[in-house]
């Protein structure tokens, strides 16, 4: 046995992040954590990479007993972690980011040709493409990641934690990273993968260890198992299925017709012609690879960007190329895709952030007065009601993790009860429990005879929830599906730019 | 216009841009590791009120410059404490020690040597000129470089040493990233603080210079607040100049050449305070004209350092 973790506590205060868990890794293993936030599968780690302190319990590494005290020693030890939010230096290229802290010298001088040709060789032997004369930061996501696995390998680790590695990557990219990971293992290294796609999981994991609440539930082997039966593991009771009931469809609350938008910078047509309708009792999807206009889309409905040509009709109203505000009064609510760029102010509290379009309401103010008790009141209730896991509703936003935080502007918008709500990714990052709950309230919503567009890059949310999918390739809608009809081959051959005849 | 632009004036504009090129490094080397230094100008300060009170007592200027530069250097690490162990807020911080030096300058000229205003001692000693013995026989290079105060070398020499620094050597990638990204250095076992605290430290020494430069190079005496926002004009070359030694040296070059060419125009019956005006607007025009990414994202640590 390569790693072994016996009986490790971790407190915080009263709250045990870890309960007696024991995890055991053997060489040219991949062994999956998988659990919901807050389960503890990230405070686990980061005590096994020396960045927090056990309570009670050990970590035995080759059969040794051993103290990690902080990351060097980790590394010292062969282990190397590869941080969900990427350690980079931007403006860096790819090499220097590589052997950064072990950088090849010449006397007192930084020897950068040794370190490119040492990171392309690392690069060839590993199987991974990357030219480490780039900039780091122009690269795309999924390159930064190989940075991150090659810095960890430069380091000569042979034991690779990987944290949440899948959440920030497109499905083309997550397939090249699981072809890496075989690849390592194949060369002889050994990964600790922290994740909770299941499907993943079951692709690639040799065994699993399942964590709630802080607790082991189960330690399986992926081939005995099924993603049913882990992700009971994970919750703690069977997932619902969400029907989608058939109501009465009402009148039509979003109109877009024949909307162009072109880049200021390139003059690339950004979106081409596109015309969709959302009706009352409603959820439209719109599937797509992401690049593919859905960003557009959503700045032009959201008076984000201007469109050039074509209207947009909310609510009966015309709010083509209208201030965000007006759009917003007008019945709009909005779950922003990225939820740091326009979806929170990280440094603001939960209290801010739940109130940032909700202030100026009569039931929030009086006068230009805030209501204190009444907004925290509500606020309270509402991070409660959507199982937001913080500390206190005063934690400024950035210290939530990213489902939580992504929990509470769903709470924010959908608790908004406007006519339209435009749902774009609302489960990114967020654990099955919380997407169970969130997928609910906009069922819910368009049961309740309001419009939903919802807009994600995971196909299996399209379909379950949408009445109507709309396929969106290049900037242009290439297909229009019912619930009935859509499959995810269908969908796949039209968001690749194939067509189905 | 004949005796408007002549080879001195070159001679002039090196004279007048050492104290800014001095502090412009001091302040580059502490944005490029994410430290927003507004304290340039009373750091400068002391260095120029502590040369001349040394030199005073020891009436030897290289022991008085020596003595400049290690209190404005011990002076710098208040600053580097505060902000970057107690985490105050880099733009305060720096206003409060730009005050504290006039305040304490001040406070000391009349406790010490019983004057106000300024002080004057004839037997001070004044920085000497330098012929450099090479280039003082070429006939314009001499008349160009020769016969300047050695802190005027030595800023030139500061600024191709910084260059070659961040050019070429490991520390100053490192000295880059903790600017950068100070979260990924410590991840990578970085020593974020240290790094911090040196880059302060340095620029303490050489803020102490650029003072000392004001007060023992161009006259031998100090005068309250005699930096006259000098150590401003620095900074502003630190944000032209990109944070990049070359840049700062071209920059407060163009600053040094407005402040003699104000000087000569008042020659020419200029109102004077038509040419005192001329650097700082030279100054605003030029912060319109670039813009600097590294000083943003300084700026941006200032901001999250206020919480």
């Amino acid at each position: 046995m390569l790693l072994e973790l016996k009986d490790i506590t971790k407190k915080y205060g009263d709250f045990k992040a870890n309960d007696q868990v024991s995890f055991s890794l053997n060489k040219q293993e991949i062994h999956a954590i998988v659990g919901e936030n807050g389960a503890g599968k990230t405070t686990l780690m980061r005590m096994l990479y020396g960045m927090e302190k056990p309570t009670s319990g050990d970590i035995f590494i080759n059969g040794k007993k051993q103290n990690i005290d902080n990351p060097n020693i980790a590394i010292e030890l062969g282990i190397g972690m590869v941080h969900q939010h990427f350690m980079l230096f931007p403006p860096f290229t790819i090499a220097e980011n590589v052997v950064f802290h072990h950088e090849p010298k010449k006397g007192w001088r930084y020897d950068r040709k040794k370190a490119a040709d040492e990171v392309a060789q690392l690069a060839e032997k590993f199987g991974m493409k990357i030219n480490p004369l780039d900039i780091a930061g122009d690269a795309p996501v999924g390159i930064q990641q190989r940075v991150e696995i090659l810095k960890v390998l430069y380091q000569g680790a042979d034991v690779i934690i990987l944290d949440e590695p899948t959440a920030v990557l497109t499905p083309l990219e997550v397939k090249e990273l699981l072809v890496s990971l075989r690849e390592l293992v194949k060369m002889g290294k050994s990964i600790i993968l922290i994740t909770h796609k299941l499907n993943e999981v079951m692709e690639i994991a040799d065994r699993v260890t399942v964590l709630r609440d802080g607790k082991v539930t189960g330690t399986l082997t992926t081939k005995d198992t099924n993603p049913e039966e882990l992700s009971r593991l994970m919750v703690g009771r069977e997932l619902k299925n969400n029907p989608l009931p058939s109501i009465e469809k009402g009148n039509e609350i979003l109109s877009i017709k024949n909307i162009e938008m072109t880049s200021k910078k390139s003059g690339k047509t950004l979106l081409d012609d596109v015309t969709l309708q959302v009706r009352q009792g409603e959820i439209v999807g719109i599937a797509g690879v992401s690049g593919n206009g859905q960003s557009e889309l959503i700045q032009a409905i959201t008076g984000l960007a201007p469109v050039n040509k074509g209207s947009v009709t909310l609510n009966g109203a015309d709010m083509t190329n209208r201030s965000v505000k007006q759009i917003r009064d007008q019945g709009l609510s909005h779950i922003p895709e990225d939820r740091y760029l326009w979806g929170a102010a990280k440094e603001a509290n939960l209290v801010d952030n739940m109130m940032m379009t909700d202030y100026a309401k009569p039931a929030f103010q009086k006068a230009g007065v805030l209501k204190l008790k009444e907004i925290r009141r509500y606020v309270a209730e509402s991070v409660k009601k959507f199982n937001v896991k913080t500390t206190s509703i005063d934690t400024s936003a950035q210290f939530l993790s990213g489902g939580n935080l992504q929990k509470l502007i769903a709470a924010r918008e959908i608790q908004k009860n406007t006519p339209f709500l435009l749902a774009a990714e609302p489960t990114r990052g967020v654990d099955i429990g919380a997407m169970e709950f969130i997928h609910e309230q906009l069922i819910e919503k368009r049961n309740n005879g309001d419009a939903v567009l919802l807009i994600s890059s995971e196909l299996s949310e399209i379909l379950a929830l949408s009445d109507r999918v709309f396929v969106m390739y290049e900037g242009k809608i290439v297909g229009e599906f019912d619930h009935q009809n859509a499959s995810e081959e269908k969908l796949s051959i039209l968001m690749a730019g194939g067509n189905n005849e | 216009m004949e005796s408007l632009f002549d080879l001195s004036l070159i001679n002039s504009t090196l004279r007048m841009m050492a104290p800014l090129l001095l502090a412009g490094l001091g302040g580059a080397i502490c944005s490029r590791v994410g430290v927003f230094n507004v304290g340039l100008d009373g750091l400068m300060l002391m260095g120029a009120f502590l040369g001349v009170a040394a030199n005073a007592y020891t009436h030897n200027v290289w022991l008085a410059i020596l003595i400049a530069v290690i209190g404005t250097t011990i002076f710098s690490a208040l600053y580097a404490y505060m902000t970057i162990n107690l985490q105050a807020n880099m733009i305060v911080t720096g206003i409060a020690i730009n005050f504290l030096s006039i305040g304490i300058t001040t406070f000391a000229l009349r406790t010490i040597f019983d004057v106000q205003g300024a002080y004057y001692n004839n037997e001070m000693q004044g920085l000497p000129t330098w012929e450099i013995p090479v280039i003082d026989q070429i006939p314009l290079l001499g008349n160009l470089l020769s016969g300047q105060s050695p802190i005027v070398y030595l800023g030139i020499l500061c600024t191709i040493v910084m260059y070659f620094f961040f050019k070429k050597s490991v520390a100053g990638s490192h000295f880059d990233a903790v600017g950068i990204n100070p979260i990924a250095a410590k991840s990578q076992g970085i020593k974020v603080k240290r790094i911090q605290y040196q880059a302060v430290l340095i620029s303490g020494v050489l803020c102490a210079l650029a003072g000392a430069q004001l007060s023992l190079g161009q006259v031998t005496m100090f005068s309250e607040n005699m930096t006259a926002g000098r150590g401003f004009i620095a900074l502003v070359a630190t944000m032209l100049g990109q944070s990049n030694p070359i840049g700062v040296f071209l920059s407060s070059g163009l600053f040094g050449f407005t402040e003699a060419i104000s000087i000569r125009l008042q020659g020419l019956n200029v109102p004077t305070n038509f040419t005192l005006m001329l650097p700082y607007v030279i100054t605003i025009l030029a912060m319109f004209i670039f813009k600097d990414k590294t000083q943003l994202s300084a700026l941006k640590n200032s901001a999250g350092s206020s919480r």
